[in-house]
């Protein structure tokens, strides 16, 4: 008798839950594992919360090296998240998979976007429909060691402005032993860090040239203003010896030792250099050329809707979507994350522009360029092979620059099918 | 409730039926049937799967179109795939043999040595015990140039040139091979240590009445009568070095292969090419290819085992 109470209340319970859950809508939100990206969306999620107490958010997170795999597999299987982020050079694939849709123009009319975000969100749009807004970008800039700028005799407070007076200083800065190895470096060189991202998208426009044509889907680089832009890049260990590929293993790390002058790093960065305790540092714009033309490379992660979501949850889902690329949101990750509010006017505050840190990634962000990678691993590896060609094997950097750019079309190529 | 009686009676009525002998059989087949399925879910049905991926484009989010042979095609026309290959081998033809000279120098020296036998023993076995992946980053900081690096440290320090080791496209190879070697040499001494044991002592004594010389002894008994061990071993080792990968990947994070390819095995090749790019198809291809190359030179090895 008692056991059937029991039962009959449990009922009644479970009912009552079933009830009380069928208002509450619950959407499911996805990204990767970073510290303080978790923290900043948790905070979001609570806020979004309450002020709509009829949408549950539930975030789930899981390492970098396995995400991209694991979201496709959930959801082709119909599983997993309703609002997912991703990188914004994944957008073909995910497409192409039917794993994301487009954003309504009717909840995110494409005029407003185009104008309140920085230029680079076009990276996100297909024909006329946008397939995802970002919370935050990361840029480009120089980060340079106070502590040997002073050594050397430079001026802490004065870093280079242009590609002259950056080899200058980096001559200057770069210390040798006896036998002529570098024991402590003008500046860092690593093709696989963010290296190849300014030779890419900087020093090839600087040098008069374009990375890529047809919305980056045709290698353009292959001629004088690339093999100028190469050639500048490796002169950096050959000529100069300010560098050396592979000093301190990477180029970051030599930074952080205190065992080099400067470094091209992102705002991603931050974190890890905030700890430097041995020395002080400071952030710079990256060097324009003679003529004054300057560039950046930025990127960021966007948060698109699944094609999961339907009916009520797709409302939700677009709620959620436009809080999380508010400017409060974007407020509140810049201060947990670190990262650039992606709308200009939430990004661009006196108050920002006027950051010694915060401010170079900044003005960065205004003529920055975005590269439509269509593996990003795999163009990756074609910068640093052609370095490697001309550092290690010895190669005429004309003939490795169009071995890279014939290699690096082919992979485009394929991609496209 | 009658149904379900009425069945275990029927059951029960053939079970009783049943021999002894046939009783124990059905037993054996219910437990062997465990790890059987297990094996045919997870190991066999995925491999049948690998060889119909490699006749199509799949890619994960893109639905999978048949393609016949268009990813072998495209594999013996790729100049890495044909470097990846030599790589591997190199690793083979390389790292067996020395791994099995060394290792077996050591063992057959200290089975002579009483003084801290287990304590020395113990030693060479440590590095078996290490995890990959941390061995090849201790090793990677040893690489390094100056000032971090512990070689080329001690190289400056007698005026000798820096070396570019892992940064260099014909160092970088053996480079990665040492600590392979290194890491497997524990295993390998412990079971040549184990054959050694094995071979009967009356015959070292009758080889000794008869006055047969140190040298003669080694060719003629101890390596002979070795056979069965060595053969396990190149078996074992070789296999191992066709399937390197930990270490490859580990101590070049940043350019994944080493310089220009110049130490990536089929093996880092498949994970790049699946995990990184997507192309499941061609990685698919690529893996039949490397289940091939081990299919045969497992026959081979049979064959060898017959001979004898």
């Amino acid at each position: 008798m008692r056991f059937r109470h029991m039962l009959a209340s449990v009922a009644l319970g479970v009912v009552t839950l079933a009830a009380s859950g069928a208002k509450a809508v619950e959407i499911e939100y996805w990204q990767y594992v970073f510290d303080t990206r978790v923290k900043a969306m948790t905070q979001l999620i609570a806020k979004f919360q309450e002020a709509n107490p009829d949408i549950k958010v539930k975030q789930t997170t899981f390492p970098y090296a396995d995400y991209q795999t694991k979201v496709a597999a959930a959801i082709l299987a119909g599983q997993g998240p309703d609002v997912v982020q991703l990188f914004y050079g994944w957008t073909d694939n995910f497409i192409a998979g039917k794993m994301i849709r487009p954003l309504r123009a009717e909840a995110f009319p494409a005029a407003e976007i185009e104008r309140d975000f920085f230029p680079i969100i076009s990276a996100m749009k297909r024909g006329n429909d946008y397939y995802g807004l970002p919370t935050a970008v990361r840029s480009l800039a120089l980060f340079y060691n106070k502590k040997i700028f002073k050594d050397a005799g430079l001026d802490p407070n004065n870093p280079p402005k242009t590609l002259e007076e950056l080899v200058a200083a980096a001559e200057k800065t770069t210390k040798r032993d006896g036998s002529g190895n570098i024991t402590s470096a003008g500046m860092t060189l690593d093709m696989g860090g963010q290296d190849h991202q300014w030779w890419r998208e900087v020093l090839i426009r600087q040098f008069g040239g374009v990375p890529y044509t047809d919305n980056d889907t045709k290698v353009a680089y292959n001629d004088e203003a690339g093999l100028k832009a190469l050639t500048f890049y490796t002169d950096l260990q050959k000529k100069h010896k300010v560098g050396q590929t592979g000093f301190m293993d990477e180029g970051q790390a030599a930074f952080r030792a205190g065992l080099a002058a400067m470094t091209i790093d992102g705002t991603f960065r931050l974190g890890s250099f905030g700890t430097i305790k041995s020395f002080e540092w400071g952030v710079t714009e990256l060097p324009a050329n003679a003529q004054g033309v300057r560039s950046n490379y930025a990127s960021y992660f966007a948060n698109a809707i699944t094609t999961k979501a339907e009916g009520e949850k797709l409302a939700a889902a677009e709620k959620f979507l436009k809080y999380v690329s508010s400017p409060d949101a974007m407020k509140i990750w810049m201060e947990v994350v670190g990262e650039l509010p992606a709308r200009r006017a939430a990004a661009l505050t006196p108050e920002n522009i006027a950051h010694p840190v915060y401010g170079p990634f900044l003005k960065g962000l205004e003529y920055s360029h975005t590269t439509l990678f269509k593996d990003e691993t795999a163009q990756r590896q074609g910068a640093i092979d052609m370095v490697n060609r001309v550092l290690i094997g010895g190669e005429d950097p004309k003939t490795s620059l169009a071995k890279a750019a014939e290699a690096e079309q082919a992979i485009i190529d394929r991609a496209k099918r | 409730m009658s149904v379900i009686a009425h069945q275990q009676v029927a059951a029960g009525g053939l079970w009783s039926r049943m021999s002894l002998g046939q009783k124990q059989r059905i037993w054996a087949w219910g437990f062997l049937a465990v790890p059987l399925l297990f094996y045919v879910v997870i190991r066999f049905w995925p491999t049948f799967q690998a060889f119909y991926l490699s006749v199509t484009d799949w890619t994960i989010t893109r639905p999978a179109a048949f393609v016949g042979l268009e990813n072998y095609k495209r594999l013996l026309a790729d100049a890495l795939f044909w470097q990846v290959f030599r790589n591997t081998f190199l690793y083979l033809i390389l790292g067996t043999p020395i791994s099995l000279l060394i290792s077996f120098t050591v063992a057959y020296y200290l089975d002579r040595v009483r003084f801290m036998h287990s304590f020395i023993r113990a030693l060479y076995f440590l590095p078996f015990l290490t995890t990959a992946a941390a061995m090849a980053w201790v090793w990677r900081w040893f690489y390094q140039p100056v000032p971090i690096g512990v070689i080329n440290d001690i190289l400056a320090s007698f005026g000798i040139p820096q070396q570019p080791f892992l940064r260099s496209t014909t160092q970088a190879l053996p480079a990665v091979l040492a600590p392979a070697v290194w890491a497997g040499l524990g295993f390998q001494i412990i079971i040549f240590l184990a054959g050694l044991r094995a071979i009967p002592v009356t015959y070292y004594e009758a080889a000794r009445i008869d006055g047969l010389s140190e040298g003669a002894i080694l060719r003629r008994i101890t390596i002979p009568l070795l056979k069965p061990t060595l053969v396990f071993l190149v078996v074992f080792s070789s296999i191992g070095f066709l399937r390197i990968f930990d270490q490859v990947y580990n101590i070049n994070t940043n350019d994944p292969g080493g310089p220009l390819n110049s130490t990536k095995p089929l093996v880092l090749m498949i994970y790049q090419t699946a995990f990184s790019s997507y192309e499941m198809g061609y990685a698919a291809a690529q893996t039949v290819v490397l289940f091939v190359i081990l299919l045969v030179i497992s026959l081979v090895q049979l064959r060898i085992m017959r001979d004898r």
